[in-house]
């Protein structure tokens, strides 16, 4: 018997004989630091949550009905008719939250541990372009039940594009297909949600994790490996403080596997609307054009991108500003690698004045979130009493934007300008041998 | 077909005539791609005129109409209505709609209340920052959103407020005024949205 499959391996390897090379190079010859810690379980669960996300979507799209008319009627009949419908379709909007905490928690590590700095600006853009495709993918998935919340947040976030001066209105038409968001809009974004931002989105994922792997792995302390002394218990060539990806990291990856998983499990069964931050109240109601919801939220992921665009106000006539923050908070995440010109990466080693500014950076992040899910408008008049809401909302959501933005103006200065007062960092990382 | 010699300046011409050529031809390829995004026929034949009879909105209320699957406000103004239009005229972006707001109305109702008559205001229900429809606000008196309130629309979704004459305030999202969409009066107690009133003779 294992004579029979030695035969069947060595006929495959004789006709492609790259595959088992590749296999090693990525998996059991790949040398990752033995320093991870707990931060570095969100890369793998983020492959999790794409597998899961692709399957049980497939599944959906057997019993979804691609129309205006009928595509709310068949997310109900999907929760109430199908045998597991509403598992399957509980497994992928709960993921869909999910995915984007593991993305964020996996975006933080980059910035404590400063994974985006060189050699791994490319892993870094990279991982920025599937962040900004899941996002759209999001965005469009959100739109297809087709409830009222579907419905008006289509309308706002394409009408973001007819803020552009001169083609705006023509550029939202053309997006939309029709004068309001209708049944065209609906087809065109369930075929660029099930067929062509996965792909790009498969493809941008494969691309991260090869450029990863030229590289190799950043760690906790931010030091090189490939630069430190070589030979471990494998190859004498390689880094001394790697170990094999394969089975090293997969096994310590299973184990938090199970435990998103159990978290996972808990969210679906028992909360999977999350008290209507993963899927919105308005959204069991249908489409409805004439009539907006009292308070139109984005889902909790886009809350503090949403605050920076409703914080600025328009000038000239135009509201294109507040757009452009709001793209700008992104973009501006982008050229990071180029903002920050400290050469330690870790912020272990850090100067205080880098720690400080990452921690009231991820202050602000958290109170724009909270702004643009309306928390604050519900909170001020319940401590303040009878203030004016609006210029008390405005004044400390435009404090948190200059907060965001001032992050990075900081880092520029703070990293050019010699105020950064950096810890030694160690030859190699803190836990070797 | 003896000939040695490599002509290097007939080869970069032949590759660069031929990208050229096959460049035109990928853009001329995608052109029927780009188009099929646009509003099919059968999405612009839906956009006819809509009539709507006024003898139904008491002095004060407010009627939603779809028109191109646009909300359509028509509102009946009342007196103390339309004689506190002028007391928020500072308060706001453009309120003469002469500036900014210039193209957010047919040169007919490019006048105080923006309207062909004074009672009777007809604005598109679309906030003119990012689409939604505002609610309409008509009582004067204080708001959480504007202790000086004096009637008009207030958007749901990012707080612009407008006055009673869908003119927008300062210091919100919104850009413009109010879009007042074209239409005539048939007569006392109807009119059409869509047709403006010359077309309508």
């Amino acid at each position: 018997m294992a004579n029979v499959f030695t035969n069947i391996g060595n006929w495959v390897n004789e006709r492609a004989p790259n595959m088992m090379p590749a296999y090693r190079k990525h998996m059991t010859e790949y040398y990752a630091p033995k320093n991870f810690n707990l931060w570095y379980y969100f890369g793998s669960l983020a492959i999790l949550v794409l597998v899961n996300q692709i399957v049980t979507g497939i599944f959906l799209t057997m019993n979804y009905k691609t129309s205006a008319a009928e595509a709310f009627a068949s997310v109900e009949y999907i929760m109430r008719d199908v045998e597991w419908g509403w598992l399957i379709r509980y497994m992928h909007s709960t993921g869909a939250s999910l995915f984007f905490v593991v993305v964020f928690l996996h975006m933080f590590r980059g910035l404590m541990y400063g994974s985006y700095k060189k050699p791994r600006e490319l892993v870094w853009i990279l991982g920025m372009l599937i962040f900004l495709v899941l996002m759209a993918e999001a965005f469009m998935g959100y739109v297809l039940p087709w409830g009222n919340m579907s419905f008006w947040g289509a309308k706002v976030i394409i009408s973001l594009f007819g803020t552009i001066p001169v083609i705006g209105d023509t550029l939202v038409q053309w997006i939309m297909g029709d004068y309001i968001p209708a049944d065209a809009t609906l087809n065109r974004f369930f075929a660029l949600h099930v067929i062509a931002l996965p792909l790009v989105l498969l493809l941008l994922v494969v691309l991260h994790i090869a450029a990863l792997h030229e590289v190799g792995s950043n760690n906790p302390d931010g030091v090189e490996i490939k630069k430190g002394p070589k030979g471990n218990r494998w190859d004498a060539l390689k880094p001394a403080d790697g170990i094999p990806f394969h089975p090293y990291y997969t096994v310590k990856d299973l184990v938090g596997v199970g435990f998103f998983l159990m978290i996972a499990a808990f969210i679906i069964f028992f909360a999977p609307t999350f008290g209507g931050w993963f899927l919105e109240h308005d959204n069991f109601i249908p489409a409805n054009n004439l009539a907006t919801p009292s308070h139109i939220k984005p889902v909790w992921y886009f809350t503090p991108f949403y605050a920076i665009l409703r914080m600025i106000p328009s000038f000239f006539g135009t509201a294109v500003w507040g757009v452009l923050g709001m793209f700008g908070a992104i973009a501006v995440l982008f050229v990071l690698p180029w903002i920050d010109a400290g050469k330690v990466k870790s912020i272990r080693y850090r100067g205080t004045g880098y720690k400080v500014a990452l921690g009231l950076f991820v202050v602000s992040f958290f109170m724009l979130g909270a702004v643009g899910a309306g928390i604050t408008a519900e909170v001020i008049p319940e401590w303040f009493g009878n203030v004016d809401v609006t210029f008390w909302e405005n004044l400390f959501g435009r404090a948190m934007t200059l907060l965001y933005f001032g992050f990075f103006v900081f880092l520029w200065f703070y990293t050019r300008l010699g105020w950064e007062k950096t810890k030694p960092v160690p030859e190699r990382v803190t836990m070797h041998d | 077909m003896a000939n040695e010699v490599v002509d290097h300046g007939r080869r970069r011409f032949l590759t660069a005539t031929t990208a050229v050529v096959g460049g035109v031809g990928v853009v001329a390829a995608v052109v029927p791609f780009i188009k099929s995004w646009e509003p099919s026929a059968r999405a612009k034949a839906a956009g006819a005129p809509v009539t709507v009879d006024l003898s139904k909105i008491e002095s004060g209320q407010q009627l939603i109409v779809a028109w191109r699957s646009l909300p359509v406000f028509v509102v009946n103004r009342t007196k103390a209505q339309l004689d506190a239009l002028p007391s928020v005229d500072s308060r706001l972006v453009d309120p003469k709609s002469d500036q900014g707001s210039a193209d957010q109305q047919p040169k007919y109702a490019q006048n105080e209340n923006r309207s062909i008559k004074p009672e009777w205001l007809v604005v598109v229900g679309i906030c003119t920052h990012l689409g939604c429809v505002p609610d309409y606000v008509p009582v004067i008196k204080p708001e959480p959103f504007d202790p000086d309130w004096k009637g008009g629309f207030y958007c749901p979704c990012h707080k612009s407020r407008y006055d009673m004459s869908g003119r927008v305030f300062s210091g919100v999202p919104a850009p413009k005024n109010l879009q007042v969409p074209p239409y005539h009066f048939v007569d006392d107690k109807t009119i059409q949205i869509g047709v403006d009133p010359k077309e309508a003779g």
